[in-house]
């Protein structure tokens, strides 16, 4: 079976077809994680992408039900130089194959993926059809020329209904964008009384639910294709102890007045070191972006770049001046990637009980 | 923070000789710091032992003293030097035990000298059992169940606790010497007595075992702002049970989840932070496969074997950014060398499968124990790349040169299959193509994993492979999708065909006309996310080729390969220098080698380096993308030679002198017409194909003779034999007759033996120095000591010496470099051996006459001359002083291995003695090789019938020093005839105590044994020897050495003498008149 993929570059590769027989466009990207490919392609930040695995072998630990970071994967197709057709694994339960199929997501194996790598490392991200149909190069032409890259991603993964995971701690309110698991284990670990709601939701309606702090999740796309979200965290920042992720870091920095654009092929990988401008210490860091926030947009602002990446000088974390309010770029919580930030959820929960004490004063 | 500015002048401690557990790697370690710590403008004085070193260049550092590894040179040069820092971690175990016995001895203090990088109390923390164990727990980081032990009883103690089997690891040991897995308490109590004695703090951890468990290791840097990161993590091939030394391993692991992974990252940075390291870390870990479960094995608080092939698995030079950090450096502030633009603190990605293969010298030692435990017993590896890990296992296997291009052992088909079941489960050097065997013969995995314990994906990736040969055999017309995938998947043209049955040459136009061609690709720790300027590269089966083509000429340089016995780092060593000579004549140097432990395949070094297998199809390849000046073959040793033939056949333009030379050199009817035509004599001798004609031939030359197969290397399988028997033995056994390569049989001239190196330009001869061995011809010369200048041969000689050199390598039309060994007997010099090529000697004569052989020797293959270099002809002029060359012996690593120098090589490494007399020159060597000089002591007598007389002599000599004489019946006789005091013990028929239980007792400080040569262990000679060397005392096998050692204690130590009584006795009564 023959899968083709197409990038508007014009780039033709035919490989091995594996996973659902299917045709998708997307944005293709490539992600450097040597482990964690269940994790990766079971972030809701990429949604809608095609990702290519950099690590030519991917899927030797099959899938588990450990590991996902959502309930599904949301990528639009799955490029490796090969995947596990056998795997072993004490918790493997099922193959990467199989369960592409079941997740509808076609696969495309055998390629040079280190030549696309460079491809999009020298132009930057690029729009493709990967098809496991057996259309011919000019249906796919077509296609890819009629469509479009999602921008409606967000919605597509965002919790539909609000969510409550119970703990004793503070409450935090979870605004899903596209939440990895790992953000919520990180605060209910911590003993935080967490409620994810979607990304549509009120500053008011979060206002009724009483939280102690907000978390502003990870999440797909371009924060500018989700303008309410931004004007609700404006509001939400006056209010709140607020600590943003990723996407939620984005829309943070909007909403104080910010500016983000896209970069040219943005940071997916476990290996990003960024240096906290405070500390002056490095972190290797777990990335996963493709718009970043414009450092020179800063100075009209209230906020203060805390980190950068070391790597490129790119705006990896922001704090407010005034406000108790700071973000991430990169993803403390891991999962997959190192765990040298999860200290930064200790530093929101720090930052949590400070406003119960002072709440219980007042 | 920046680089400390007090630090003006560091002392670097090398690692010594080549043994097992230590080897290449740490040339390529120090080498690599030397430079560091230079383009900082700190003064580097270094001091290594070693001549065969780059390190000891004297362009590497700013000082270097080839001086005996031991706390008093050491001291001395501390004092000579006053330096400011010693930098410790980068000269393996030994130059860490060294440096802490410095430190405590209170020397570095009372000199102000600083101890860069990980501070001392780290270093023991890691290092000594107990104090590791308290950290572990402290930090609780979980370790087996363990105890430290000092005695027998403790460890039985303990195994009746936990149950056999149990591991044992000795303290403070190299390549975990004296250790291994014990199943019973026999086996305990024999290998806690060996270890005890073999640690130097009488230190073993007895511990639960945890066989069967996933090895894993961390690569792991910190600097002083406490930034830590991984390098790199390798999965080993073998479970737990298998010293990492010994095991396949793979980088990055294969079988890890990302959670786990992270659980083993936070692990090792706990543990580091914990030591607080300051450099490179190597961590190891048992992983559970069954679940998450983990134990801390073991943390080297140092640069390493592990860290040499993390470097160049990932592009991440560690011993380099080691050393800036130990200049106070953070990783932030330390560029990342690969790519230039982004920093050292970042872990690199890969995008491809490394694969290591141990290089074990059980082709040499064909009696010893292959079975693979906790003990190192490998003296190299090999490492390949590839984008399946099929194609990198497959590259690695046929990098190793052990005449495999596949996973195919021919003899594992004989193999009945219940014997190769019982193999599966008890790893040894073969086991990876046994594992193949099993699936060739349709076993399973789940099979092959119960009795191997093996990962079943690595088991399922061999599995993959044999249904690949299943295809490819029953491929009836050429299917290039399917010759694609074999591509792919790493296997050759040679393989191809003979599952196809079509010739290679065959495959390879026709892959060609299908388009299916290797790519190059680039290791640039960064998995092509930014741009890199690394010139590394690796060979695949893909689309995009990446190596830039320039427009300036360029030569390849065939590397060496993995090290053996035979061929070590000596030919690295002068690898090197033809890239660097090649590169300052204007030319691009190109080098292709899988060697990861050495300088050669140090990115930084050549122009394009290809880690790729010194195996034709792969050279081929990269010649045609290469499209070369020519090829220069004559550094690698035999590896390169060996390609030598293939790459003429293929038209390819080789370097220097020409094949045909090395041919007329080791052919035997063309050699004997060689020396006919210029009048050169050699031993009588001929060549024959079958035991008929040996016998016949043995009887008209006359017993002893010396019988070999041609084209050999290191005296592979050479033999002096003494009787017929003996010579059908050999004819049966240890060659298989093959009328390609015949054997050859010589008379055996025990003379003094004498090697010379020379430089030709096809036209003039310089010969740089004449070199003396202390051991009489029969003795391999890499296991003899050598002497320059020599001290034995007349002016006369020495002319005639050059002369003959010069005659030959004019009839051979060298151009480069000429190795002659000759034989002195009965003042008649005869031609025992000719290598048109680069010898082991090249290094250790560079240093002691500043000629730089190999570079000389490369610019006259590149077109230059001896001339226009300012090279007269002739022997260069001996300086006044004397050096000499002393082989290292690794037997403590390899049981069953009979220690007996012979003519088959046995050695691993070389030190260098230098100093202005010979005595003191052979007392710095053997210190060097450590063989220690008491004063005096007790020396064990067993000598041979034949050298009874000869002996007599010499133990006198040690009964004048002081020494006391044991020796069994035979010897003692003859030793109490010539009046000697002598000590008789019992031999081992006598019973018990006899002569090994002086030895275990401890009480003995040399032996001499020339008894019973031979390979049988059952023989007394052969167990006396192993006795001594497990024992650790040093053994002499040559009455040479002997007397080159007495000598030394001669001139060294004074000796107590009566006076003489008066000239004539006074005799009757004085009569007066």
């Amino acid at each position: 079976m023959e899968a083709r993929l197409l990038l508007e570059d014009g780039t033709r590769l035919e490989g091995q077809a594996f996973g659902a027989k299917t045709e998708k466009l997307g944005e293709v990207v490539f992600s450097t994680g040597m482990t964690g490919y269940q994790e990766v392609l079971t972030d809701p930040s990429c949604c809608g992408q095609m990702v290519i695995m950099t690590y030519p072998l991917i899927g030797n630990r099959g899938i588990n039900r450990h590991d996902f970071e959502s309930k599904q994967s949301f990528i639009h197709g799955l490029i490796v130089r090969e995947h596990a057709t056998s795997p072993n694994y004490w918790r493997n339960e099922q193959s990467l194959d199989c369960w592409l199929k079941e997740g509808g997501i076609p696969g495309i194996a055998g390629v040079d993926t280190r030549m696309l790598t460079r491809k999009i490392r020298a132009f930057g991200t690029l729009k493709g059809v990967l098809s496991t149909t057996g259309a011919p190069w000019d249906v796919l032409a077509e296609k890819l020329e009629a469509g479009s890259v999602m921008r409606d991603q967000v919605a597509r993964v965002s919790t539909r209904t609000i969510h409550f995971s119970p703990g004793s701690g503070p409450r935090v309110v979870l605004m899903d964008f596209g939440a990895k698991y790992g953000i919520r284990r990180e605060l209910t670990r911590r003993g935080c009384d967490v409620v994810a709601v979607p990304w549509d939701t009120s500053a008011e309606e979060i206002k009724h639910l009483g939280p102690d702090g907000i978390l502003l999740s990870n999440g797909p796309g371009n924060p500018k294709d989700v303008p309410g979200a931004i004007a609700t965290v404006g509001i939400l920042l006056k209010q709140y102890r607020l600590f943003g992720i990723g996407l939620g870091h984005q829309l943070f920095a909007l909403a104080a007045g910010a500016d983000t654009e896209k970069m040219r092929f943005g940071h997916r990988g476990s290996n990003h070191p960024v240096k906290d401008l405070q500390s002056g210490r490095i972190h290797i860091t777990s990335q996963n972006h493709g718009y970043t926030v414009r450092t020179d947009s800063l100075d009209q602002t209230d906020l203060t770049l805390t980190h950068i990446a070391l790597n490129d000088g790119t705006c990896e974390g922001l704090a407010h001046k005034h406000l108790p309010a700071f973000s991430v770029q990169y993803h403390p919580e891991a999962a997959p990637g190192p765990h040298d930030s999860g200290e930064l959820f200790d530093r929101f929960l720090k930052l949590l009980n400070l406003n119960r004490e002072g709440m219980a004063r007042a | 923070m920046p680089k400390d500015h007090t630090l003006k002048k560091i002392l670097v401690i090398g690692s010594g000789p080549i043994v097992i557990g230590q080897a290449a790697e740490f040339d390529y370690a120090g080498t690599q710091a030397c430079q560091s710590l230079r383009e900082e403008g700190v003064e580097v004085v270094l001091v290594n032992s070693n001549p065969a070193t780059i390190m000891t260049d004297i362009d590497v550092a700013d000082k270097v003293y080839i001086e005996p590894m031991t706390p008093e040179f050491l001291t001395q040069v501390i004092r000579k030097e006053r330096p400011d820092g010693l930098l410790p971690t980068l000269g393996g175990q030994t130059g860490l035990n060294l440096a802490v016995e410095l430190a405590e001895s209170g020397v570095l203090e009372r000199e102000g000298v600083r101890l860069l990088g990980t501070d001392l109390r780290a270093i023991s923390c890691a290092e000594d059992r107990e104090q590791f164990r308290h950290l572990m727990q402290e930090i609780g980081e979980p370790i087996p169940d363990s105890e430290i032990v000092h005695s027998v009883g403790e460890a039985v103690r303990f195994a009746e606790r936990t149950g056999y089997p149990v591991i044992v690891r000795p303290a403070y040991t190299l390549g975990g010497s004296g250790g291994g897995i014990a199943e019973t308490e026999t086996e305990l109590r024999a290998t806690v007595e060996n270890g005890i004695r073999h640690s130097p703090i009488g230190q073993c951890l007895i511990e639960q075992s945890i066989a069967g468990f996933k090895e894993v290791e961390y690569e792991v840097m910190r600097d002083a702002a406490d930034h830590a990161i991984v390098v790199c993590n390798m999965e080993n091939f073998d479970p737990v049970g298998v010293h990492t030394g010994d095991s396949i391993v793979f980088a990055p692991s294969q079988t890890l989840s990302d959670r786990e992974h992270q659980m083993l990252r936070d692990s090792a940075l706990k543990m580091i932070r914990a030591l607080d390291i300051r450099g490179g870390c190597n961590v190891q870990f048992a992983l559970d496969p069954e679940s998450s479960r983990y134990y801390v094995i073991e943390v080297n608080p140092r640069v390493s074997r592990s860290s040499a092939l993390a470097s160049k698995a990932t592009g991440v030079p560690i011993a380099r950014i080691s050393a800036k950090i130990a200049l106070g450096y953070h990783l932030d502030e330390i560029p990342n060398p690969v790519t230039e633009q982004t920093r050292a603190c970042f872990e690199p990605t890969l995008d491809y499968v490394v694969t290591k293969i141990p290089r074990w010298p059980f082709d040499k030692f064909v009696g010893a124990n292959r079975k693979l435990g906790t003990q190192m017993k490998a003296t190299g590896e090999v490492m390949a790349i590839g984008r399946t890990l099929e194609e990198s296992l497959l590259k690695a296997v046929r990098s190793l040169e052990i005449g495999l291009d596949h996973l195919q052992l021919p003899e594992a088909v004989e193999i009945p299959v219940e014997e190769l079941q019982k193999r599966l489960a008890v790893p040894d050097d073969e086991r990876l193509y046994l594992v193949a065997e099993w699936f060739r013969r349709g076993g399973s995995v789940e099979k092959a994993h119960a009795l191997t314990r093996i990962d079943p994906f690595f088991l399922g990736k061999i599995e993959g492979i044999i249904r690949l040969e299943q295809e490819l055999s029953a491929m009836k017309t050429w299917d290039s999708t399917l010759v694609k995938q074999a591509k792919r998947s790493g296997l050759t043209d040679a393989a191809i065909a003979r599952l196809t049955l079509l010739e290679e040459g065959e495959v390879r136009k026709r892959r060609q006309k299908a388009g299916i061609r290797p790519v190059y690709k680039m290791v640039d720790t960064c998995a092509a996310e930014f741009e890199a300027a690394t010139p590394y590269y690796y060979s695949t089966y893909e689309q995009e080729d990446e190596v830039v083509s320039t427009e300036r000429p360029r030569v390849i340089v065939l590397g060496s390969g993995p090290i053996r016995i035979g061929q070590g780092v000596e030919f690295d060593y002068a690898t090197v220098h033809a890239i660097k000579a090649i590169r300052a004549a204007g030319l691009e140097a190109v080098i292709i080698n899988n060697n990861p432990e050495t300088v050669s395949t140090d990115f930084n070094i050549s122009d394009r380096l290809y880690f790729d297998p010194l195996y034709t199809e792969d050279v081929l390849n990269i010649i045609e993308k290469e499209r070369p000046l020519g090829v220069v073959v004559q550094f690698g040793g035999q590896t390169s030679l060996n390609l030598a033939r293939d790459l003429k056949e293929h038209g390819v333009p080789l370097l220097g002198t020409d094949l045909e030379a090395i041919d007329r050199a080791e052919d035997r009817e063309k050699f004997e017409q060689l020396l006919g035509e210029v009048g050169i004599p050699q031993p009588p001798g001929t060549a024959v194909t079958s035991e008929l004609e040996a016998l016949s031939a043995a009887r008209e030359l006359g017993f002893p003779v010396l019988v070999r197969p041609s084209y050999v290397l290191g005296g592979r399988a050479m033999e002096i034999v003494y009787s017929e028997s003996e010579l059908k033995n050999y004819m049966d056994e240890a060659v298989k007759l093959n009328p390609m390569h015949p054997v050859l049989i010589d008379r055996y001239l025990q003379g003094k033996e004498i090697e010379v190196d020379a430089i030709s330009d096809g036209e003039g001869v310089l010969v740089p120095g004449i070199m003396e061995h202390v051991e009489r011809a029969g003795v391999h010369s890499g296991d003899s000591i050598a002497v320059y200048p020599p001290r034995s041969i007349t002016e006369e000689q020495k002319q005639r010496l050059v002369n003959m050199t010069t005659e030959l390598a004019r009839a051979l039309q060298i151009r480069g470099l000429i190795n002659i060994q000759f034989v002195l007997y009965d003042e008649e010099l005869y031609v025992l051996e000719v290598n048109p090529r680069a010898s082991r000697t090249v290094p250790f004569l560079s240093k002691v006459t500043g000629i730089p052989m190999a570079r000389a020797a490369t610019r006259i293959m590149l077109g230059g001359s001896l001339a226009e270099q300012g090279y007269p002809e002739g022997l260069w002029p001996e300086k006044g002083e004397t050096a000499v060359k002393v082989p290292v012996f690794s037997f403590a690593k390899l049981r069953r291995v009979d220690v007996t120098l012979g003519p088959e090589m046995k050695s691993t490494g070389e030190v260098m003695g230098r100093d202005r007399d010979y005595a003191r020159a052979v007392y710095k060597g053997l210190l060097a090789a450590g063989i220690s000089l008491p004063r005096f002591g007790t020396v064990v007598a067993t000598i041979s019938d034949k050298e009874k007389e000869a002996s007599v002599p010499l133990f006198r000599r040690f009964h004048r020093l002081g020494y006391r004489i044991i020796a069994t019946s035979g010897t003692a006789e003859l030793l109490e005839a010539a009046g000697l005091p002598v000590e008789r013990v019992n031999k081992l028929k006598d019973g018990s105590p006899h002569i090994l239980d002086r030895i275990r007792q401890g009480k003995v400080d040399l032996v001499v044994n020339t008894w019973t040569r031979g390979k049988t262990p059952e023989r007394d000679g052969f167990r006396i020897r192993r006795e001594a060397v497990e024992h650790g005392i040093a053994c002499l096998t040559s009455l040479d050495t002997v007397d080159a050692l007495l000598s030394t204690l001669d001139s060294i130590y004074m000796t107590a003498e009566p006076m003489d009584h008066p000239v004539k006795p006074i005799r009757g009564k004085l009569v007066t008149t």
